[in-house]
């Protein structure tokens, strides 16, 4: 090689360049190893990846407006809505012609729900608005029609509702997520009495944190149990710890309340023994002391788990060594073997940290009014008020909180110390 | 030879299983005694009478609503009827996700003749609703209660007296209903609350009062909770479905009692989903139309304390097919029971439910 001048370039045998060749050679490696993956690839993103985007989309999305009332919303560009004033006939013609085909299709009801969100009364306006349409005089002028069939197409605000929410994106759903609304003088947080987001996602981040951190108080003492036993003992505790696992989590939520109810086993059992009196039961339910004692339950294993497979690969032979030069059993331990236990607890703690930051059903059925969490907001989104564009602005929110502190947690214990065994 | 004739065999059950499936009809309902005395009163006549009829439950009833919104966005309704309460039957109908009826035309009239519509009257609350049982929402309390020393609560705002009778009550968590009521007994005549609720200071008097007992209340968000707190001794009076008190009273004879001053009613009953092809759609209609009819809502009563939705319907409300005791006394549609009713007022919930229920969850947290 000593004789290659420069500027020369490497060939293989036959002729080609050794760069274009090599990088060929690593391209075709690459493809076999995607080929590999394909299957997986493909099912992750048409399953996981496409449906939460789409979900996510929700948040912004509101062209059902434009859609429903396309010639309304065009003669709405002209009127000023700080006029104080109704617009005029030009746009109730054309609400006319909207409704007309809107009927037809039986469309206004759901534009109805859909604004219904933004202003009480909207929903049964256009219902009502729907059964005259019909029965309106085309010759006559609609302005007065409209507002003989319900006074509220007399109402300003009705109209500036309809105006701000007629371009086919919002950020109305995510402004209603940070307790906030947009009204004529710009953006500001909604009265007091309105707002709860904000405190249900504080509420959800620190009960998350106080539910991980009691995980963390009571696992780490049964993994190191686990981990220095002898297999024999060591495996029978572990179909202990493993057993209410595999007990349907309605159960053991159940068996919770039984437990802490006023009038439960615990409150009996104190009162026998003296320990309060019958007047004084404590409350330990539908409140967050229940929350935080059932979810701690059942996400006790996700934290012991992890926690024992690292234990399981600490060599015993490092605390002997520390101990022959003269360390006590407490320096020992914590100089020695917690450091390398760390990985196991970084990882069990976001486990459970992730695990009880989605969680909802316990919440609903131990937390009572001050331990539920926000995500028995967005189920009640989805499923009972149908708004599913606020949900989404919920939920989007929640996965920025997670990402969030997934990157402050990396920065901090870093995310390669983390380890399941 | 022989593998021959299994495989043949197993083709020609392939075969006449996937000609099967043409008239399986998927029902939605909520489970539980509910729907146990669904299939008692109509699926299981109406299979007897159609046995090539195969009728699949789903007990999807309380998220329906998403459920169906989710099918029919993915262009895929798999559920032929939907027994929903009626709040929930005005909002499919509104988002375009349940089937408008003509009551005269698809439900059937009574034996007397008189049209389906006129029989089912004002509770036909929305084009699209074909109404079974009328329930309600009232309380029960403990009928041993020491500290209450010999006295029973008769009038709903015994409810809201934490002095005469003391304990913790078990309400739902969410606004409809509480509200009514906390204005009734805030000296609202019962005409007036939908208008006085509709303003600002309404609202306000209404959480005031609600804030007399909140903490005294366990808030409950499914109908098994308060029969089960009644039952546990951790509440000595609560609010909860009547068929839930009937059963916890007559079926498992605890110590509580009715009270059923200012009970609220509802509506159950079904809806059909748009979209159904037409050879389903026919095959649910038929079978909605036998479902609804005077004597199929009069048997369901046997089975659970629930009123029938037709007029027609009352004057055959019999015995409760175990229990043997007469029905018509547990019916909240009873004269002795219906003294004092209140009526739920849907057309203003629908509007009104979305502002009322954030503000009522922020006075819940706070």
């Amino acid at each position: 090689m000593s004789d290659t001048t420069a500027g020369q370039v490497l060939t293989t045998k036959d002729g080609k360049p050794l760069k274009a060749a090599l990088a060929r050679a690593l391209r075709r490696e690459k493809l076999r190893s995607l080929a590999l993956i394909a299957p997986l690839l493909i099912f992750v993103l048409l399953t996981f990846v496409a449906p939460i985007l789409d979900m996510l989309f929700r948040s912004v999305e509101n062209s059902i407006v434009e859609d429903t009332l396309p010639r309304t919303v065009v003669a709405l560009r002209v009127w000023d809505p700080k006029s104080g004033e109704v617009p005029d006939e030009e746009v109730f013609a054309a609400l006319y012609g909207d409704l007309l085909v809107a009927v037809e299709e039986k469309k206004h009801t759901r534009l109805g729900s859909r604004l219904n969100y933004e202003e009480s009364g909207i929903s049964s306006l256009f219902r009502k608005t729907g059964r005259r349409v019909n029965r309106m005089d085309e010759a006559a002028p609609f302005k007065e029609q409209f507002i003989d069939a319900d006074d509220k197409w007399g109402d300003v605000g009705t109209w500036q509702v309809l105006r701000q929410f007629a371009p086919p994106y919002t950020d109305g759903y995510f402004l209603s997520a940070f307790d906030a609304q947009r009204t004529s003088d710009g953006i500001e947080m909604k009265p007091e009495d309105e707002r709860i987001y904000m405190l249900l996602f504080g509420r959800t981040l620190f009960l998350s944190i106080v539910i991980t951190v009691s995980c963390l108080l009571l696992g780490y003492p049964i993994a190191f149990l686990l981990a220095a036993l002898p297999l024999r003992t060591s495996n029978l505790l572990m179909i202990l710890v493993l057993l209410p696992f595999w007990t349907s989590l309605l159960v053991r939520t159940s068996a919770w309340k039984v437990l802490l109810q006023q009038q439960g086993v615990i409150n009996d059992f104190l009162v026998w023994t003296g320990l309060i009196s019958d007047a004084s039961r404590l409350v330990m339910i539908n409140n967050q002391t229940g929350t935080i004692i059932a979810m701690t339950h059942i996400l006790l294993p996700f934290m012991i788990l992890p926690l024992y497979s690292v234990m399981k690969t600490i060599s015993p032979t490092y605390v002997r060594a520390a101990k022959s030069l003269g360390a006590n059993d407490w320096t020992a331990f914590w100089r020695v073997y917690f450091p390398q236990s760390v990985p196991g607890i970084g990882a069990g703690a976001v486990l459970v940290f992730i695990l009880s930051i989605g969680y909802y059903i316990t919440p609903e059925l131990v937390g009572g009014t001050s331990g539920i969490f926000i995500s028995n907001r967005i189920a009640y989104h989805i499923s009972s008020s149908l708004n599913w564009g606020l949900a989404a602005a919920l939920g989007t929110l929640l996965l920025v909180a997670v990402m969030v502190l997934f990157v402050v947690y990396d920065k901090i214990v870093g995310i390669d110390n983390v380890k399941l065994g | 030879m022989k593998l021959k004739t299994v495989v043949l065999a197993g083709t020609a059950l392939a075969f006449a299983g996937s000609a099967a499936v043409a008239e399986d009809m998927t029902l939605v309902s909520w489970g539980g005694a509910y729907q146990a005395s669904q299939k008692a009163a109509y699926a299981d006549p109406y299979v007897a009478d159609h046995p090539d009829v195969t009728i699949i439950w789903d007990e999807s009833s309380a998220e329906a609503v998403a459920k169906l919104r989710a099918m029919n966005e993915a262009g895929n309704v798999t559920w032929d009827l939907v027994d929903v309460v009626a709040s929930d039957a005005i909002r499919l109908c509104d988002e375009g996700l349940a089937m408008e009826i003509d009551p005269d035309v698809d439900l059937a009239a009574a034996p007397d003749g008189t049209s389906a519509a006129d029989d089912f009257g004002d509770l036909l609350v929305s084009e699209c609703f074909i109404p079974q049982i009328v329930y309600s929402t009232t309380f029960g309390y403990r009928s041993d209660v020491a500290d209450w020393g010999g006295k029973e609560p008769d009038d709903i705002c015994d409810v809201f007296d934490l002095e005469a009778f003391p304990g913790k009550r078990a309400l739902e968590k969410r606004p409809i209903n509480n509200m009514e009521w906390a204005l009734l007994c805030d000296g609202v005549a019962k005409e007036d609350v939908y208008d006085v609720l509709e303003t600002e200071e309404g609202l306000d008097r209404a959480f005031a009062k609600l804030d007399t007992i909140k903490d005294s209340v366990v808030w409950w968000s499914a109908g098994a909770e308060t029969p089960q707190l009644l039952a546990d001794s951790e509440v000595v009076i609560g609010s909860t479905y009547n068929g839930r008190l009937f059963a916890l009273i007559e079926e498992q004879k605890q110590p509580v009692k009715m009270l059923w001053d200012a009970q609220v009613f509802d509506l159950d009953g079904w809806i059909i989903p748009t979209g159904l092809p037409a050879e389903r759609l026919a095959a649910v209609k038929d079978f909605v139309k036998f479902a609804t009819d005077t004597q199929r809502l009069a048997d369901q009563a046997k089975y659970i304390s629930y009123g029938p939705a037709r007029k027609s319907s009352a004057p055959l409300v019999g015995k409760h097919a175990d229990l043997g005791i007469d029905m018509a006394p547990h019916m909240p549609t009873d004269p002795n029971n219906a003294k004092n009713t209140f009526l739920y007022n849907y057309e203003w919930w629908a509007d009104y439910r979305d502002d009322i229920d954030a503000k009522f969850q922020a006075w819940l947290s706070q």
